[in-house]
């Protein structure tokens, strides 16, 4: 069994998603701290990308303020590196497929293990193109986690199938991004993808509030929660960690 | 040298092409895939398209001896393939016309689409209200500032234009602007791709729809010469009117086939569009293919005069024509780009679009260097009155009233 899969044996999961070196280096690694400590089961980091389509305006200027301040691949894995000084939260990465590409999937790859870095999730990245890295990245047991949309139909068995760690079933259409209104069949798509595996489902895109999680954490395993905590860093700058602190734990609570 | 088939479904030579593009997607991919496949065997589909080109588009368009540029420039025979005479101006719509047509019978009510320079998007919203759909485009903030007058042709034909603010503000952030509204209403909407790019099916639909351009100059060409042409230049950003340029001769070794990038103020700057020159190989927008982009695979904000070319990437058939040596890729300046459009204005009394100069500016490099027996066919992918302003700006002429 994947060390992502085993987190969520016996309990609901809370991953929230922070942007890397948004605003700067040293916030970074202070606001995974405060996550961890604060009920996170495991950390999305984003890796900011010059054009990223699967993203809402939240997370697109997150990207720009971290390439204001510099940020490089490299200063990535840097960001990590220092977390894992300090502390062991499972991390999961967000990369459009170019940033590995680039970096070399195999390098990527190494480093990622070198890091502790249990998984990644390429939103750009279909089953169809899956075998571009894939096989990679389970030689150095790290999961590629696949996404599952309302709009995958037919698609849902052979994606199931073929996961690893745990699936991140997308919420709604559209871009990630605060919402309050979910597919009606979202508790219809997760049977449907129990049906082909036991690889635990988290939802994610839109959820924002403590209430809204609790709800899908009753029809999934766990709950990603993502432009509201890069909102807050967005507003507050080096200064997110009290609000910060406070919608993990609510988040946290509202889920158990 | 043999034709690059894809080695499965969308790759081209060894890589390039595939489909990278979120899940939310991929179903409606598959759908377009499936209806592609079908509709090429389907009859009364391939009636209505050929109706709508020969009797909407005004096709065939002429294949034009441009005398007095093979007089002035001493060399080989230039014919000039004046796709600026379709209706709406450009080669846009041969492919509007079949993705269109494509929609339609899946069922879809809406188009959307990006445009550059803004005519896809004039050639999309044309097809939209003469097919009665709904229609969105999406064009960078820059371009909607430097193209005003395709925005009131878009408008007037009942589109509804989004100015797009986000990142550079061009036709990459068009783009990325026109993925994300289909993603959120996939459902009910068509995304018209309006260049030779993006996931698959695309690139090979548009190759489809567009290779009228090619197998029409044949037929032409033979009727008028009785012999293939030695070389065909058409200009590259997205590569949609090259690839229909090159399409039917690929099999035939013996015609040169050259893309002609936009490379700004020069190809060694970096204000420059000159993707397979300067490009690396990188996966973006659906494809894999070549791009312009940073050694960590951020993709670069691109510069040229023309909106139309200005795009970090190329269509992955292309990065495969130039990876297996099929076909030749320059670059063209923009003075070098203004002066040809001064030249074949001044010589032919043909105002074309500054995209399609750029094409002109390597005749008239080529020309000279061949014989007076050989002969060249150079695409004007479209005309260009939507410049004049911008190239009187250029010139530092004022020609507002």
């Amino acid at each position: 069994m994947s060390n992502l899969t085993k987190i969520f044996e016996n309990k609901k999961v809370f991953i929230p998603f922070v942007v890397a070196n948004d605003p700067d280096f040293d916030t970074t690694v202070e606001n995974i701290i405060t996550l961890a400590k604060n009920g996170a089961d495991i950390v999305e980091l984003g890796i900011p990308f010059s054009d990223p389509v699967a993203d809402g305006p939240v997370i697109q200027s997150a990207d720009l303020r971290a390439f204001k301040a510099g940020v490089t691949t490299e200063r990535v894995f840097e960001i990590i590196s220092e977390v894992r000084k300090h502390s062991d939260i499972p991390l999961v990465l967000l990369s459009y497929l170019n940033i590995p590409f680039k970096y070399g999937y195999e390098k990527f790859l190494k480093r990622c293990a070198d890091l502790n870095i249990s998984g990644i999730v390429i939103p750009d990245l279909p089953l169809e193109s899956r075998d571009e890295i894939a096989p990679i990245a389970n030689d150095y047991d790290i999961d590629i986690i696949p996404l599952i949309t309302p709009t995958s139909g037919h698609r849902i068995k052979e994606i199931a199938e073929a996961a690893s760690g745990f699936i991140y079933v997308v919420s709604s259409l559209g871009i990630t991004g605060q919402r309050d209104n979910f597919s009606e069949h979202l508790a219809d798509l997760i049977t449907n993808i129990r049906k082909y595996t036991d690889v635990p489902t988290a939802i994610g895109f839109g959820i924002h509030t403590p209430k809204q999680a609790t709800s899908m954490a009753k029809i999934a395993d766990g709950v990603i929660v993502g432009s509201a905590f890069v909102d807050i860093i967005g507003k507050q700058g080096r200064n997110s960690e009290t609000e910060l602190a406070n919608l993990a734990k609510e988040i946290a609570t509202a889920i158990k | 040298m043999q034709e690059i088939k894809p080695t499965k479904p969308g790759i081209y030579g060894q890589q390039f092409g595939g489909q990278y593009i979120p899940e939310t997607l991929m179903s409606e991919l598959e759908k377009i895939n499936k209806a592609f496949t079908d509709l090429k065997q389907d009859a009364n589909f391939q009636q209505e398209l050929h109706d709508l080109l020969v009797n909407y588009a005004n096709r065939p368009s002429l294949l034009y001896y441009a005398k007095n540029m093979t007089e002035d420039l001493g060399g080989a025979k230039i014919y000039l393939k004046r796709e600026d005479l379709n209706h709406t101006g450009a080669h846009k719509i041969n492919n509007v016309i079949g993705q269109a047509l494509m929609a339609k019978h899946i069922g879809k009510k809406r188009l959307i689409a990006e445009t550059g320079a803004g005519q896809h998007g004039v050639a999309t919203a044309t097809i939209a209200a003469l097919l009665g759909m709904e229609c969105e485009i999406f064009m960078g903030k820059i371009d909607t500032d430097r193209q005003k007058l395709n925005v009131y042709r878009m408008e007037l034909l009942g589109a509804k234009v989004h100015a797009v603010t986000s990142g550079s503000k061009v036709l990459k952030d068009a783009v990325n602007a026109t993925l994300q509204e289909w993603a959120t209403r996939c459902d009910d909407t068509f995304y018209i791709i309006g260049s030779a790019v993006g996931p698959h099916p695309y690139p090979e639909m548009v190759k489809y729809f567009q290779s009228v351009i090619s197998k029409e100059s044949k037929e032409q060409l033979k009727a008028k010469e009785n012999r293939l042409p030695d070389a065909v230049v058409a200009c590259v950003g997205g590569g949609s009117n090259a690839i229909g340029s090159f399409a039917d001769y690929i099999d035939n070794p013996e015609v040169q086939l050259i893309g002609v990038e936009a490379a700004g103020k020069g190809v060694d700057t970096d204000q420059t569009a000159a993707t397979i020159e300067r490009g690396s190989t990188g996966i973006f927008h659906g494809m894999k293919s070549k791009f312009l982009q940073n050694s960590d695979g951020q993709i670069d904000e691109v510069y040229s005069i023309s909106a139309g070319l200005d795009y970090p990437g190329v269509g992955p058939e292309h990065a495969a024509l130039a990876d297996e040596g099929r076909a030749q890729y320059v670059g063209i300046t923009d003075d070098e780009a203004v002066d040809a459009f001064e030249y074949i204005a001044k010589t032919e009394g043909i105002v074309a679009a500054i995209e399609s100069c750029h094409a002109v500016a390597y005749v008239k490099k080529l020309a000279p260097t061949m014989n007076k027996d050989q002969i060249i066919i150079c695409t004007l992918s479209g005309r260009g009155d939507k410049d004049v302003t911008s190239i009187a700006k250029y010139k530092g002429v004022d020609i507002d009233e």
